[in-house]
Parts: C-alpha cells; structure tokens; sequence
C-alpha cells in the first residue's frame, strides 16, 4: 500500500491501529467522578476568613484508568530518544540513563523538605557539594553558583556576577558583545541585566572576527558572551587571544557552555581566559529533557567573580556542611548579586548528574566528548559530498549544513526537516544559526552506535538525492507518517486559542 | 563503559572514514596548551551498583521529611502523589523528549501543555496561562518585569507577608535596571495598608494569599486601589491546594496571577525542581513571558497544538524579548496536570478540605499549650505561632523526637529579633491523628 492510499482510509472510531485519538481531558469529563480516593472530612469550623470558593472551579471528574489511558495515549504521539535518533543541534540529546531516575526518587533526596533543619540534611549537602567538586575540577574553575535553574538563568546568573563585579569596581559599563550565531537567550539576558547589545561578526571561517573584536573593545564594554565551541559546531581556536583582549580592556569573558559535551574531560574552560560559564545538566550530564524542562544550569566562576555569587551556597563549617542563606562577611558572600530562585537549585537534577559522572568517571567522561566529536565528524564525512557544510572541517560535536544544496529544487529547509520525520528520525535544529541560510545543525552525540549513525546518513543521502532529483511535492507536504500533519503556526498565531473554553468554543466553530 | 556504544574498531573504521589517524586530530582547532593529554585524575568509571551504592549512602545521612511527624511549608508543602503520577511521567516518550519544536511528532506533550493551561487558568481564575517558568519565585519576578513593561512605570509595592524567596529574586532582577520595590516589612500581627502605597508611579502591588504567615486575604479592596491608579495587582500562590477551597485570584482582581505549582503533583525534592505558574488576562497576553502553546489544526483539518506567540520570546526577538527564558519546568507541569485529573473538581475540594481541617485542628491543640499563641485570624494549611522561647532552638529540640516541626521565621529573617519566636506550621493530608499527637506532646515537654 502507498502511503496515500493509507492516508485515505477513514475508520469509524477515528483511531488508526495503535495511532489512538484521543480529546482533551476536559471533553472526557463525568461530573462527580474522582480519581483519588480520600477520607470523608470531618465538620470543621473554618477559618478562611470569609473567602470560600463559591464558584466552581471546573475541572474534570475522572477515574485513575481513564486518567492513564488518555496520557498514556498522548505520549504514543511524542518522538523521544529512548525511540530513536534525536539530533537537535546545540540541545545535545543523549541516552538519559534510567538509573539516574531511579537515584533521584530515594526518599532521602526526594522526600526532604528545603527548610529542614541542616543536621538533617548533610547527605544532601553532600551530594550537592561531591557535584560541585566535580564540576570545578572538570572546568578548572574556582567556584561554582548551583541555584541557576537552566541555561538562561545560568546566564543571568553569570552577567549579575559580571555586572556585581564591575559596580564594585565603580565601572558599570554599558555594553555586551554578542556573536550574530548566539542563541536568543544571549542578548535577552544581556538586556535583563541593563546592558545594550553590540553585534560581533563572524569572518569566513565562521570564528570570532578577532580584529573586528578588538575593534569594539573599548572602556564601555562590560563583558563578551561567546558560546564556545559555537552554534555553528566549530571551536574558537583564537579563544585565548579573546580572552586575552577582553582582559586588556577591562571586559569580562562569558562562556556559553551549552555545547560543552565537545570538551568535557578533555579542555578545561579555566585554561581558556574564561570568567564564567554556564553548564547545562540537562545537556552534558544528561539529566531528561522532559519535554522542555526541569534543567539545571550551574554557573563555575573565576576567583575574581567568585565573591559576587548568588546565595545560597553550601559552605564547609567544622566537621560538617552548611547553607550559607544570607550575606555575610564572615562566610564571604557580603558582595553577593543576590538570590535567583526559591530555595537551594535543582536537587533533582543535581542527584541525577552526579550519577551520570559517576558512573562515567574520569575516563568515560573523556571518552564521551570524544565519541560526541567522533560522531558529528563522521556524519560530515558521509554527508559533505552531497549536503552542503557551511564551513570546512573538523567540526566539534555538531555539524552545521545550509540550504545551499537545495537551491532550485522547491525543498526547504523546513520541507527536508519535516521529509526525517517520515524516515523515522526526529529532525535537527533546522533554522539555527541564523548566520547561514536555511540552517540544518545536526548533533549526533555519544549515545549513537556506528549502525545508528549509518541509518540516519543513509536517510539523509536518499533525502537530499530525491530533493536533487526534482520530488518537492514529496517535500512540501510532508510529513506523511507522522501521527499529525503538518500543523497550521499561522492560524496559532493569529488567533491565539491557548486554553479549552469549552461549550463556547465549540459553538463559535 | 555501559552507555557508550562504540567499540575500538568502530572508532578506527570511523577515523577512517573521516581520513584522519588519531582522534586529537578531530581537536585541532584546540589551543595545544589547552587540550588534556590525558584524563583527569579523579575516580574512573563505575558500575550501576557501586554508583547506587555511593549516592543511596549519601542519601542515607539525610532524614526524609516522612520518617518524622513533619510540619514544614513556608512555600513547599509535602502532600500525598498519586503512584500513576510518577509512573506516567517516566514514560520514555514524556521524560525523553525535548522541547516540542516539531509540533507533528510531538503532540503528546504540547496537548498536556494545553490542558497544564487550561487548569492553571481555572484555577487561578484567570483568562490564560503559560506553560511554566522555573519556580515560584522566578515566576514572581517575571510577573513584576511584566507590569514595567504593560504600565511602563517604574515601581512595585511588595507586601510583608510576601515569601522573601520572592522579594530576593524578584529584588535580583529587577537591580539593574531603572525600577524601585517598595519592599514593606515582615508583620505578622499587623494589618498593613498597602492601597496607600500605589501612586501613579506605580506598575503593580505584588500580594500573596496565604501569605507566607498564612493569613488570607481579600483582594478585592487593593485589586480597586491600583486599578484606580493604573496600577496592576500581582497576586502570588506558594500553595496551590489552597484554591480548592478560597475564591481564586482572578474572581478577586488580580491581573497577574503566579505560583509554586509544587504542592500538585511535584515531590518536595530539596527544593527544586519546583513548578513556577503563571497566568493573566487575555489583554496582556503579548506582554507575558515564557513559552505558550495554542489550538490550531493539522493539513487534514484535524486538531492539533504547536507553542505559538513566539514572536515575543529570546529565540526571534532577542534582546527585545519579554524574557531570557528558554527551558521551563516541563515534566514538572505532566506531574501537576496529572495530578489534577485524577483529583478533579471533587477530588481538589475535598483535598483542601482536608488540610484545611487538619490545619484547624492542629492550630486549635496547639494554641491550647501554654507560652503557644497562634497569631492568625485566617489560614488555609499552614499558620504562625509565636512560641515563648526563640523557636529555632525549639525546632531543632523536637528533630531528636521525631518531629519537623515547621520552618522558624528566622530562618528567613535572621536579623529581626522579633519575628525570633515565631515558627511556621503547615499541616496537610499526609498528617495523621497520631502526628498531631507526637508534636502536641513533643512540644509541650519541650517547653516545659
């Protein structure tokens, strides 16, 4: 059967096999059902102080196997890598290993409460100061900031110590240099922090333009933000000659360390010239991606960044660990920025990273961006005589294709992207960088087998031979396979529906 | 090494096949003094046992909060998770999945991340959602960012009884730029007046019901007084149960609601990762910070989700977005939708109920001890005492019998003396009878 014919079908029920519709739960509502047995509660004499719910609330009565099914359902339309290949480019998705999880649900990390007493929570402090250890020694840095609770944050993080640190100098400066191949969250970081934005361009070799860096330095210039190796897969090799030029002019050095699964265990930031940097656990040190978070963005920092860190931070103290909450200048942490979030960072995520270096150690770490670098390099190599490399090799652990090879067939970036899913594989970061035309930036990362990598290579020379050969149709309207279509952003966008309304809604269609 | 798949002759075939000798020649872009000639010098690689056996030792010199009779809130609050809940958002498909870029392999998520919205506007009262900021108090922050940027005035009013989690990182964020707080101070027996705070300058009053004392508050008398004057009102939820028994924010008001959605699904975890909420009005939606997902339909006209409004967001608008934010809180937002549908209506008003009346019946014993005041007029599940004696030392005397119980004040004001005895109480589902009982007796041994 053809894949038209298939779509063509219609069943009665609206499901197709092991493909089940499913609605919003909202719509599978039995007024009085619960799933959750509770006690009766007993006459109380309440102290809301007048404000009772009066009105409903109105959400939906469900049993337990009706709630299971409809989630289970949902997760059947989800690609994953547990399923398959996942090579977003700068997201770095890797095997999250099950352990991990397993590690993070003990009762002793997972049942303690943040504010309780800190003799009952020293294994705890523990974890989070073996973790810190740890990842000092693999940055060759000389203090660590846990509380950031992803990247971004782990950049504002790193700006407030930058701008904590030029204030104290009397010197706050107005303006942060941001490559054109940054991620958004440079800038928009930058900008929270007060700080204006002044582009750095890019010379033909994708780097840095050192001269047109130097240019720009100058005494208003607070700090640099470089993501290193960069968005388009390549390393600063003049990383040091940066540093040293940010320096002479009184900058501070960021480092992006979203692609630090390139270096971990075999370059330490710290013998670059950089001040801080952020590290993404839920990249490097694989805790899941969960669909888009929890993530966990520790911040290593120089000695000279290191008084302004944000609270709190787990001090040694006699025999033992504590929590310094506030500033203090007995503990040194008078010059602090401030604090970030509620509470202590992201426990969980921090319990399932230390398993992760654990269980790789020094040696498997090493052998990781190793394998990560082994893995894009070879995808080059299978791919450069028929996609199109933005720029000339080695790469680091992802590589980054234009849309060069696609000219004059009708097929887009976005059409070829959409052509992988029917393949079986989920796209790549497509559309980033925005410094070459029609971005594919793909990162393979160490989890991928040599049989894995081959499949998907294959895939991608049938994909861009038939795009070559003149099939755009097959291009534009796909995907085919996928449990969805391809789905209308415009009409999301312009008629912004973003929660069910119910009855209503459906009377107004 | 058990997770990575190469073998050495994979490796060799594969420098072959890229045309080079050694893997450092793949490194070569490399500062030659930068590049490690060896792995550093620190443990190698271990088993799956030896690792489990490393952490759970570390996890073993902590005592978990449901070894003892536990009594601890002040914005995190340990309640009873269904075992379906954690199963399902162990699923590979959920806890494997990135961001949902690709909207047609990725309905699971973006459909939970429609109905996570549509509860969070339910309960809040509120006419939308996002979906999720990183905690409670980034989410506290982002909300005051947001009315600079809705009124574009410069000054926020913060209540006493707001968690100082949230001043501190609301204060962080908002440092650098040209914004005032008008921070007021921590009160618990006074009545403050904040609706002679607002002027014309002011973007928004920031209120918190509970508040971090447990006092609920109507909101409707400072929702008219910064109306009157322009000014938003920005009501913050540390416990979201509560909403299952007191009007919602949205009925009394507020025009940005945000939270910590960690007492719905989300175990206490040391405090993080948490859930931050964030809900609003339909007419401010282009102003609100964070990822949002929206209906649309596929090419064969079937319904479907997709994140939409990405105009406002870092990845299109750079530094002009409303907000660095890229990751959220995803699977913590699974955790609470899921949570919330096996409750349901029935389920969460009978589960506010129940806290609510172990709250009173806690506060009621407790309030019959000697030297014990309980400070509120109102509460939801957690309340305020003022104990005779500085109550850090009286906490750290009932760990020994087996009693957490609840957060001294001090803890977060350690530099006013005289918020030294008051101790915070919170009190849900996971309570027994018999816990009651041991704090009861534990206490007033203590004290006597």
């Amino acid at each position: 059967m053809t894949m038209n014919q298939s779509h063509e079908i219609e069943t009665s029920s609206g499901h197709r096999g092991l493909d089940l519709a499913e609605p919003l739960i909202f719509e599978l509502d039995g007024p009085g059902r619960c799933g959750v047995d509770l006690p009766e509660p007993g006459p109380i004499n309440n102290r809301l102080g007048g404000l009772e719910r009066q009105a409903p609330i109105g959400l939906p009565g469900l049993s337990e196997p009706q709630v299971v099914r409809h989630f289970v359902r949902l997760s059947r339309n989800n690609f994953a890598i547990d399923a398959g290949l996942y090579p977003l480019g700068s997201c770095t998705m890797k095997h999250n290993p099950r352990l991990n999880e397993k590690l993070a649900r003990l009762p002793g990390f997972a049942d303690l409460h943040p504010m309780q007493p800190i003799e009952t929570v020293q294994g705890a402090l523990e974890l989070i100061d073996t973790l810190a250890a740890w990842l000092l020694a693999l940055t060759g840095m000389s203090a660590v900031a846990m509380s950031p609770a992803a990247g971004a944050h782990g950049e504002l993080c790193g700006l407030m110590c930058i701008r904590a640190a030029l204030e104290a100098k009397g010197d706050a400066r107005e303006v942060v240099l941001v490559p054109s191949s940054a991620h958004g969250t440079n800038p928009a970081t930058a900008a929270i922090c007060g700080y204006r934005i002044e582009q750095l361009p890019a010379d033909d070799r994708g780097r840095v333009d050192l001269s047109a860096l130097r240019e720009k330095l100058g005494p208003h210039v607070a700090a640099i933000m470089l993501t290193n190796p960069s968005t388009c897969g390549l390393f600063e090799n003049e990383i040091i000659e940066i540093a040293q030029a940010v320096h002479d002019a009184g900058a501070y050095f960021y480092c992006d360390g979203a692609n630090f699964n390139a270096l971990v265990g075999k370059v330490r930031p710290g013998d670059l010239g950089i001040d801080c940097m952020h590290l993404n656990l839920h990249k490097t040190f694989s805790t899941p991606h969960g669909g888009g978070g929890p993530g966990s963005g520790p911040v290593v920092l120089a000695a000279t960044l290191a008084p302004f860190a944000p609270l709190p931070m787990v001090q040694r103290s006699g025999d033992g660990l504590m929590l310094v909450e506030q500033k203090s200048a007995a503990r040194g942490t008078a010059a602090s920025f401030g604090r970030l979030k509620g509470f202590h960072g992201q426990m969980g995520m921090f319990v399932r990273a230390l398993a992760f270096i654990l269980s790789h150690g020094a040696d498997g770490l090493r052998q990781v961006s190793e394998d990560a670098v082994l893995n894009a390099n070879y995808v080059v190599a299978r791919l450069q005589d028929l996609l199109s490399l933005s720029f000339p090799g080695p790469c680091m652990h992802e590589a980054l294709f234009d849309d060069r090879f696609l000219k004059d067939t009708g097929v887009s970036t976005l059409d070829f992207a959409k052509a992988m899913i029917d393949e079986g594989f989920h796209p790549m970061t497509m559309y980033f960088p925005l410094v070459v035309s029609g971005a594919i930036l793909i990162e393979p990362t160490e989890s991928e087998s040599k049989d894995s990598l081959d499949q998907f290579i294959a895939s991608m020379r049938h994909l861009a031979e038939r795009a070559q050969r003149g099939d755009a149709d097959y291009f534009t309207s796909a995907p085919h396979l996928a449990p969805f279509r391809r789905l209308n952003e415009t009409q999301a966008a312009r008629h912004p529906v973003l929660r069910w309304q119910g009855e209503l809604q459906a009377a107004a269609e | 090494m058990r997770y990575l798949p190469h073998t050495p002759a994979d490796r060799q075939a594969m420098l072959a096949a890229i045309g080079v000798d050694r893997i450092d020649d793949l490194f070569i872009d490399v500062p030659r003094q930068a590049l490690l000639p060896e792995a550093l010098d620190l443990p190698n690689h271990a088993g799956e046992m030896a690792v489990e056996q490393s952490l759970a030792a570390m996890a073993g010199r902590n005592l978990p909060a449901g070894a003892a009779a536990c009594f601890l809130g002040a914005g995190a609050y340990r309640h009873h998770v269904p075992a379906a809940v954690d199963h399902l958002i162990q699923r590979s498909e959920f806890l494997t999945a990135y961001t949902p870029y690709q909207p047609e392999v990725s309905q699971g998520t973006l459909q939970y991340l429609f109905e996570f919205q549509t509860q969070v506007a339910l309960l809040t009262g509120m006419e939308v959602a996002n979906a999720s900021m990183y905690d409670g108090a980034s989410a506290c922050a982002e909300a005051v960012l947001m009315a600079h940027r809705v009124t574009k005035r410069n000054k926020a009013v913060l209540c006493g009884g707001l968690h100082p989690h949230y001043a501190d990182a609301t204060a962080t964020v908002t440092q650098f730029i040209e914004f005032d707080l008008d921070t007021r101070p921590a009160k618990p027996s006074v009545a403050e007046d904040l609706c002679a705070l607002i002027d014309e300058d002011t973007a928004c009053v920031v209120v918190q019901t509970p508040d971090l004392f447990g006092r609920l508050h109507d909101l409707r008398p400072v929702a008219a007084a910064a109306h009157a004057k322009g000014a938003l009102l920005v009501a913050v939820v540390t416990e979201f149960v509560s909403l299952g028994a007191v009007s919602s924010p949205g009925e009394m008001g507020a025009d940005i609601v945000v939270g910590e959605g960690q007492s719905i699904g989300n175990a206490l975890n040391f405090g993080g990762p948490y859930l931050g909420l964030f809900a609003t009005r339909q007419k401010f939606v282009r102003q609100m910070p964070g990822r949002v997902c929206g209906e649309t339909v596929d090419a064969d006209g079937r319904r479907g989700y997709v994140l939409t409004l990405s105009t406002r967001e870092q990845h299109i608008r750079r530094e002009k977005a409303t907000s660095n934010i890229c990751t959220n809180s995803g699977l913590c937002c699974l955790a609470f939708c899921i949570h919330l549908s096996l409750l349901g209506e029935v389920g969460l008003r009978r589960l506010a109920q129940l806290n609510h009346g172990r709250a009173v019946q806690l506060a009621d014993q407790l309030a019959a001890l000697d030297g014990v005041d309980v400070l509120n007029d109102s509460f939801f599940n957690e309340f305020t005492l003022r104990l005779p004696r500085p109550a850090a030392g009286i906490v750290a005397a009932l760990v020994g019998r087996g009693v957490l119980a609840g957060v001294p004040v001090s803890r977060l004001y350690p530099d006013d003396p005289e918020l030294a005895n008051l101790l915070l109480v919170a009190a849900t589902e996971t309570n027994s009878d018999e816990d009651v009982a041991v704090f009861i007796n534990a206490l007033r041994e203590v004290l006597s």
